[in-house]
């Protein structure tokens, strides 16, 4: 109970933070952001609890075999510390950010329930409940990055990222269903726990790629990592908590939770480390030539989730090792990084590098932020990440696999990339002189410097002692991702090796770069630009969406035409094609007509309901077709009433009514006497109609004389007083057997009534509109 | 609007004679015919003789809540009537029948009831909304 409280709680939050904001302004953000620090408390308390698992579990769905099942792990623990941990400094990091503005109730609300989805995610132990959460964090995501909706980049932006992850969340659906399938539990522990039973299954490779295209459009792995960057449109908390320290990892993070089932194989090492290699890679590039603090930080956050997969590729106990150290520190120096520029944006008014300068002077404690995380993302000792850095040279280095010459290719030229990112970060708008931003800068309110003055601080602690994180965090979770028992012992000194020499290396040789940093931009740019502007991946989906728009024009105009009379006919003909077909590939139907017993008052009725249908047909005058319409209804009315179906008989009667009243109604409307059609088109329709009264003749006589079950009215009548209380079965049918159906018509039905209200007031609005 | 005397005077009784009828409809349902679909097509037909007799911004005063807000209304009721066993324990919508006792008559009502007004009230609406639209048009 206590994890399911844990876990929802964001959600609980969210729903109360408006009315909080409502009353305490800004400072509502203050005791917002306690539950944050509640759920923080419990997932300590967790971690140094009695036992290493903690799960709780509701039956859903039992006919699907679906739970609504929470497990924490150590994997689930490390993360539930990063996501409330860091979502209790942006609360109040947002108090401080968006101090006044008028839709903060809102943000809150957003926020927290992202922080419910994600710590959702992370402790799911259920496919089906993984997938919910998975998808409520793309929802939430979308409202978070459109969060400044006046602004159509914003707006672009957010459905950029909502179209590339929740389609990247619908690859996933299948590939959980599959997985489902494969290892016939829906339990991942369980999944986890059955060995190679998912790798030796011939569904392993379609699960394994829908899987990655979920992990890649949620991770921004190259492909789709193009939506991270629009991602920056949102602001500057949101971009710390969702593209830094939490959502961009949860891709990573469904990757690791499978691992223990499906990694180990030539395809999961060849493709994660590929897709990692390159999007670590192009990130660090990326990076080279932005000037906007947070695009920057945004392409080396690329690059981190690059490092990130990619380890998991390589997939040995010390790369997993690396992996979680590295995701730790990451989330660390990122998310510190984040908001010290949105800290400078807030006071200098500006977040372009070339506008800054010498903001050390007035914001020291912003400024040695920037300085810690700059040196963190540059890989620098003695800083946790330069621990995390250390390890992934060394998993890299005695990596097994072919290509380890490549991957040690792609961090030999990422790295020094990284520390050219750090140095524009850091050095260019504090220290050096120049740049004239448009606001007078001076330090940053508390609430904007305590949270990343506090992960800085962490990334330093840990750099220097990280026993302090190792046996209750770190281990564990590395643990949990590998599926085995290890130990890990992390050192910031490892002695005079490789690795260290590597390291030295990457650092020296960024340095370099970043003295020629203009020399280098000058030889990229012109070609980045072309590319960028041609094959890039922004450019394909911008192809796909106007694509789709055209798709979606175009089978609009050949079926929406808008002509009644024709969606008619293409009702008809198709009525009678399929009936008419499936009466083929049936054997027919026997045509025999046995009309021995029938009364003469059913005589009269049905020659009446045939008299109305022709009267109907021939009728020159509105009123004298609907009248006959009416009688063909009132006929068909008596036809139920005398085969014992009174409650039919009075539906049928009461919609005739009305219909008639609702025909003369539209009469009013109509223009002029009705007009008459060419002779054509009369001999077109006339056989459309027979047609239909054919196939109608046929549906009837196939019923009747078909094999079909007798025990089903047989059940309804014993069971609708027995089970259901009512002697009336069709009624008790509707309300109680059937209850869904019903709900569901009604619900049909008043979307209809609202359809036809809002199209007869659109025309009353607008006399000069065109009538039809 | 119409301008017949004998209409308005006789739509008035029937209007009144239908609304009773449709409830009666909805009530015996469950075991005779009738039910909330039929009730609700009663009752709207007594609103749609009223807006013919009076017009359409009479009947929508009679009507006293938005017509529109009904359909929700009733959607809304037909929805909520299956939490119950659920709350219970059963599947959504598992019909609950309790007996009442009112002034010495014990009374049979249950979960499908409540339903059933809900079906009763999103026809009332949806038709109503129907006509009214058709008919201010016209005023």
């Amino acid at each position: 109970m206590d994890i399911a409280l844990a876990v929802l709680g964001g959600f609980a939050a969210a729903a109360v933070a408006p009315l909080v904001v409502a009353r305490a302004g800004h400072y509502g953000g203050y005791l917002l952001a306690l539950v944050p620090l509640a759920v923080f408390a419990f997932y300590l308390s967790l971690a140094f609890g009695a036992d290493d698992v903690a799960a709780v579990s509701w039956t859903w769905i039992d006919a699907l075999g679906v739970d609504f099942s929470f497990r924490i792990d150590g994997l689930s623990r490390l993360f539930g510390l990063l996501i409330s941990g860091i979502g209790a400094i942006i609360v109040v990091y947002a108090a401080g950010y968006l101090k006044g503005d008028p839709k903060l109730g809102r943000f809150y609300l957003f926020l927290l329930s992202f922080m419910g989805a994600m710590l959702g995610l992370t402790a799911a132990d259920n496919l089906v409940t993984l997938f919910v959460f998975w998808e409520l964090t793309s929802v939430t995501s979308y409202m978070l990055i459109g969060y400044k909706h006046e602004y159509q980049a914003s707006r672009d932006a957010a459905l950029q990222a909502l179209l590339v992850t929740a389609g990247g969340g619908l690859a996933m659906l299948a590939g959980l269903v599959l997985l489902g399938i494969a290892a016939d539990t829906q339990s991942i522990a369980e999944i986890n726990a059955a060995g190679d039973v998912v790798r030796d299954h011939h569904l392993y490779v379609p699960i394994l790629v829908l899987l990655l295209i979920g992990a890649a459009t949620k991770s921004a792995q190259f492909p789709f990592h193009f939506w991270l960057p629009g991602a920056m449109e949102a602001p500057t908390p949101v971009s710390a908590y969702l593209h830094s320290a939490t959502m961009v990892k949860a891709g990573v993070f469904l990757l690791a939770r499978v691992n223990p089932s499906l990694g180990g194989t030539t395809e999961w090492t060849a493709a994660l480390s590929i897709a990692g290699g390159a999007t670590m890679l192009l990130g660090a590039y990326l990076a080279l030539n932005q000037y906007d603090l947070k695009r920057i930080l945004a392409y080396t956050t690329l690059s981190a989730l690059g490092t990130l997969v990619m380890l998991l590729g390589v997939g040995t106990e010390l790369a997993l090792k690396g992996m979680v150290t590295f995701l730790l520190a990451h989330a660390l120096y990122k998310g510190a990084l984040f908001m010290m520029a949105g800290a400078v944006d807030h006071e200098a008014g500006t977040r372009d590098v070339r506008h800054l300068g010498k903001l050390a002077r007035a914001m020291p404690i912003t400024a040695a932020v920037a300085v810690i995380g700059a040196l963190s993302l540059g890989g620098f000792p003695p800083l946790f990440s330069f621990i995390g850095k250390e390890v992934l040279l060394e998993a890299t280095l005695e990596n097994e696999w072919g290509a380890f010459w490549l991957l040690l290719a792609v961090v030999a030229v990422s790295s020094p990339l990284l520390v050219v990112a750090a140095g524009v970060i850091a050095i260019r708008p504090f220290f050096q002189a120049g740049g004239e931003p448009p606001k007078h800068p001076h330090e940053a309110p508390p609430s904007m410097w305590a949270g990343p003055g506090i992960l800085a601080l962490g990334s330093v602690v840990l750099g220097l002692a990280p026993v302090l994180g190792q046996g209750w965090l770190i281990e564990p979770a590395a643990q949990a991702v590998a599926g085995e028992e290890f130990e890990v012992r992390l050192a910031l000194w490892h002695g005079f090796n490789l690795p260290l020499a590597v390291s030295a290396m990457t650092i020296a040789a960024g340095i370099v770069a970043y003295l020629f940093r203009e020399q280098l931009r000058a030889l990229t740019w012109p070609v980045e630009s072309r590319v960028a502007g041609t094959v890039g991946p922004t450019r394909g989906y911008e192809g796909f969406l106007v694509g789709i728009k055209r798709g979606s024009a175009w089978q609009t105009r050949k079926l929406q035409h808008g002509r009644l009379r024709r969606y008619v006919a293409t009702t008809a003909l198709a009525t009678v094609g399929l009936v008419a077909l499936a009466a083929f590939t049936n054997g027919g139907v026997p045509l025999a007509f046995d009309v021995g017993g029938v009364h003469f008052y059913e005589w009269f009725l049905g020659a009446l309901v045939l008299g109305g249908g022709v009267l109907t047909a021939v009728a020159r005058n509105r009123f004298f077709a609907v009248t006959a319409v009416g009688v063909v209804g009132v006929g068909v009315a008596l036809i139920f009433l005398v085969f014992s179906a009174p409650d039919l008989a009075m539906t049928q009667l009461l919609v005739d009514v009305l219909t008639v009243i609702l025909f003369v109604l539209v009469f009013y409307h109509l223009p002029g006497p009705m007009l008459q059609a060419r002779r054509g088109v009369l001999v077109r329709d006339a056989a459309l109609s027979l047609a239909v009264g054919a196939t109608m003749t046929l549906l009837v006589l196939g019923v009747v004389h078909a094999d079909r079950p007798t025990d089903v009215s047989e059940f309804y009548a014993a069971a609708a007083y027995a089970e259901a209380f009512g002697r009336n079965v069709v009624n008790v049918i509707l309300v109680d057997f059937r209850i869904l159906d019903t709900l569901g018509e009604v619900v049909v039905l008043g979307a209809a009534a609202l359809g036809a209200y809002a199209l007869l007031k659109y025309r009353a609005r607008d006399p000069e509109g065109d009538e039809q | 609007m119409t301008s017949s005397t004998i209409l308005k005077t006789t739509s008035l009784l029937l209007v009144t004679l239908f609304l009773i009828f449709s409830f009666f409809l909805l009530w015996r349902g469950h075991d005779e015919p009738g039910g909330g679909f039929a009730g609700g097509l009663v009752a709207s037909s007594a609103f749609a003789l009223y807006t013919i007799a009076f017009g359409a911004v009479g009947a929508r005063q009679n009507l006293v809540i938005d017509s529109r807000l009904l359909i929700g209304v009733g959607m809304a009721l037909a929805a909520i009537s299956g939490i119950p066993s659920l709350l219970l324990g059963d599947a959504f919508a598992t019909g609950r029948w309790a007996d009442v006792e009112i002034a010495d008559r014990e009374i049979h009502i249950g979960t499908p009831l409540l339903f059933d007004i809900g079906v009763y009230l999103a026809v009332l609406g949806v038709v109503v909304t129907i006509v009214f639209a058709l008919a201010e048009e016209e005023d």
